[in-house]
């Protein structure tokens, strides 16, 4: 499905199209026309997505077929072991996680898994994870220190369940334990933002020493929707809500709570998949690189030390 | 502050239209509760039991041992993002700092707690919700590194609609930075208790209050992730009776106990005795 701000490219985009097919069938030369209309194809493409406006931005990080975790264990990793279950309650089909390798390393893999038809966001509840996701988490965080091995996580939600199971199973205590599991771990843990990142569900995954975010992904405290629904009592204005709450990769840099912007193929990670998960394969390896030196109480300390500097006050 | 207790003492002289403002009534029962005596118990009804919400200056009074508690919170609030809603949360921020004569929701400082030297922290539910920015995530940092580096316990009464929407992703990373803090109380044996008080939900509940070596909820608080509300529209249904109530987080395993207002203090100083390894036996203190 087209987003509303790029109708009048596609709509320059089906002209050029049917030009070219008329050439084709009637002989006629249109090479001057064609050309022409490419131009203007090429600039009205510069234009808008040289210029997205936030919420614009956050269409883009919700469209059909932009990369989720599976695409990318699948494209940038080998050998992906999917581990199932939290051992005590279910399986959460919204978070997803296990073994693989990058470029030869042994790592540890965890992130939200939305449905890549409607059909499959419902049986993964829109990547919206219950207790028992967090807590197949924790299980997998456990098992990268127990063996030494990075810990890497994608995120990609709108939120944690807000329903009357996830609450009933402690969906808040959850979330409080994988910010603590997380920031304990003894070895490197990178995220990555893919698309989502909607809240305390997401930070439960992405206590990181280093956080990586995709150019056009979104990433704070509620959802643009929610946000206008409570301060302009209107979902109707989360575009401005969007504009207000500085949620993109861009802010997100200025404000420290995110360390790297992953470039995105024009136009936004869906438009063309293999690139983008070949740029955030080759953000991944030099972040690890980067983390290698450091002894297990280093990585922790440099984690501790990244979230404590984060926030905005003053002294009396 | 003189002035104004000056000016309210004569008040009551004035005549029988003052009369109505010393009787309150419950949110509950509707029951006509004489002031004082409202006050004195706590702000719970003594007819039908019923918790009100409680002033922060209060709170600190009913659980620091008189004389003992010392104000350390007194960072101020920016406006990082200079964020504008219907209205520039900078306005906001000064009509809650009017309305409270706090610079932030929370209010801390050092006290002894039935004997046992403690950091003691209450969030104000009446500046904006009680909601936590980067002032209230760094307060709560501070004060669990003031506590592990004095070996005191750390008490954290939480009243809150979690993370403070303005203040976007900054306060969502205050709920790692309150978790970690933590960690410094871990490493030294400190105890950690945390009272959830009406009402505490979002990244509050998500974050430190959930992490507490004991939990301690007020009968009938509203407690969770998600607010009500939001639960309503997610699943288009009503809501059970008694739903994210402090007893149904009981029954589901989430706190320890939910006690009673007037019995708290006296729990909470057995909660600390019992966990802090400097505090000798003496049971019934």
């Amino acid at each position: 499905m087209p987003l509303e701000f790029e109708k009048p490219i596609l709509e320059l985009e089906r002209r050029i199209q049917e030009l070219k097919e008329t050439a084709k069938a009637t002989g006629v030369d249109l090479q001057a026309e064609i050309r022409l209309l490419e131009e203007r194809l090429a600039q009205l493409k510069k234009e808008t997505y040289g210029n997205l406006t936030p919420w614009q931005r956050v269409q883009l990080a919700r469209a059909q077929g932009r990369p989720t975790t599976l695409d990318v264990l699948e494209k940038a990793f080998q050998d992906f072991l999917e581990l199932h279950g939290d051992r005590a309650f279910a399986d959460d089909p919204a978070i997803v996680g296990g073994l693989a390798y990058l470029e030869g390393e042994k790592v540890v893999v965890v992130g939200h898994q939305k449905g890549r038809d409607t059909k499959e966001n419902l049986q993964r509840n829109f990547g919206m994870p219950h207790p028992e996701g967090y807590r197949k988490a924790m299980r997998l965080m456990d098992l990268a220190d127990r063996f030494g091995y990075p810990f890497l996580t994608f995120v990609d939600t709108p939120g944690a369940y807000p329903g009357v199971s996830a609450e009933e199973r402690g969906q808040a205590w959850v979330i409080a334990q994988s910010i603590q599991r997380m920031s304990r771990l003894r070895v490197p843990a990178v995220t990555v933002i893919l698309g989502e990142g909607g809240s305390g569900g997401a930070l439960a995954i992405a206590v990181a020493n280093r956080v990586l975010i995709l150019e056009n992904a979104w990433y704070s405290v509620i959802s643009p929707e929610s946000c206008a629904a409570i301060l302009w009592r209107d979902a109707k204005e989360a575009p401005k809500a969007a504009e207000a709450l500085k949620l993109t990769a861009k802010d997100l840099l200025a404000q420290k709570v995110v360390d790297a912007v992953i470039p995105e193929p024009e136009g936004g990670a869906h438009k063309d998949p293999d690139r983008a998960i070949q740029n955030l394969k080759e953000a991944l390896l030099k972040t690890l690189e980067e983390l290698k030196g450091l002894s297990p109480e280093a990585l922790y300390q440099d984690r501790y030390r990244r979230f404590r500097r984060l926030g905005a006050y003053a002294e009396p | 502050m003189a002035l104004e207790r000056l000016f309210r003492r004569k008040r009551p002289s004035g005549g029988g239209r003052d009369v109505p403002e010393l009787w309150t009534k419950c949110e509950a029962c509707g029951a006509q509760i004489y002031k004082k005596e409202f006050q004195e118990n706590l702000h719970v009804c003594p007819k039908c039991g019923h918790h009100h919400r409680m002033p922060a200056e209060e709170r600190v009074a009913m659980l620091a041992d008189p004389g003992t508690f010392q104000e350390t919170t007194r960072l101020r609030p920016l406006d990082p993002l200079g964020f504008v809603d219907t209205k520039p949360y900078a306005e906001r921020l000064k009509a809650y700092q009017g309305e409270t004569g706090r610079p932030d929701a929370i209010l801390g400082g050092t006290c002894a707690i039935g004997g046992v030297p403690a950091v003691l922290l209450v969030m104000d539910y009446a500046f904006a919700g009680g909601s936590m920015g980067s002032v209230v995530g760094e307060e709560i940092a501070r004060g669990a590194e003031r506590a592990a580096e004095e070996g005191r316990a750390l008490v954290i009464v939480a009243a809150s609609g979690g993370a403070r929407m303005q203040e976007a992703a900054l306060s969502l990373m205050q709920m790692a930075k309150t978790v970690m803090s933590l960690d410094l109380l871990w490493g030294k044996r400190l105890p950690y208790v945390s009272v959830l008080t009406d009402p505490t939900t979002g990244g509050v509940t998500a974050s430190f209050a959930a992490l507490a070596d004991v939990i301690f909820a007020e009968p009938g608080a509203l407690i969770g992730f998600a607010g009500p509300r939001v639960i309503r529209q997610t699943i288009r249904q009503e809501l059970p009776e008694g739903f994210q109530r402090a007893e149904f987080l009981l029954k589901h395993g989430m706190v320890d106990r939910v006690t009673d207002r007037r019995r708290l203090k006296r729990e909470v100083v057995q909660a600390l005795r019992h966990l802090h390894p400097g505090v000798p036996y003496a049971p019934g203190v």
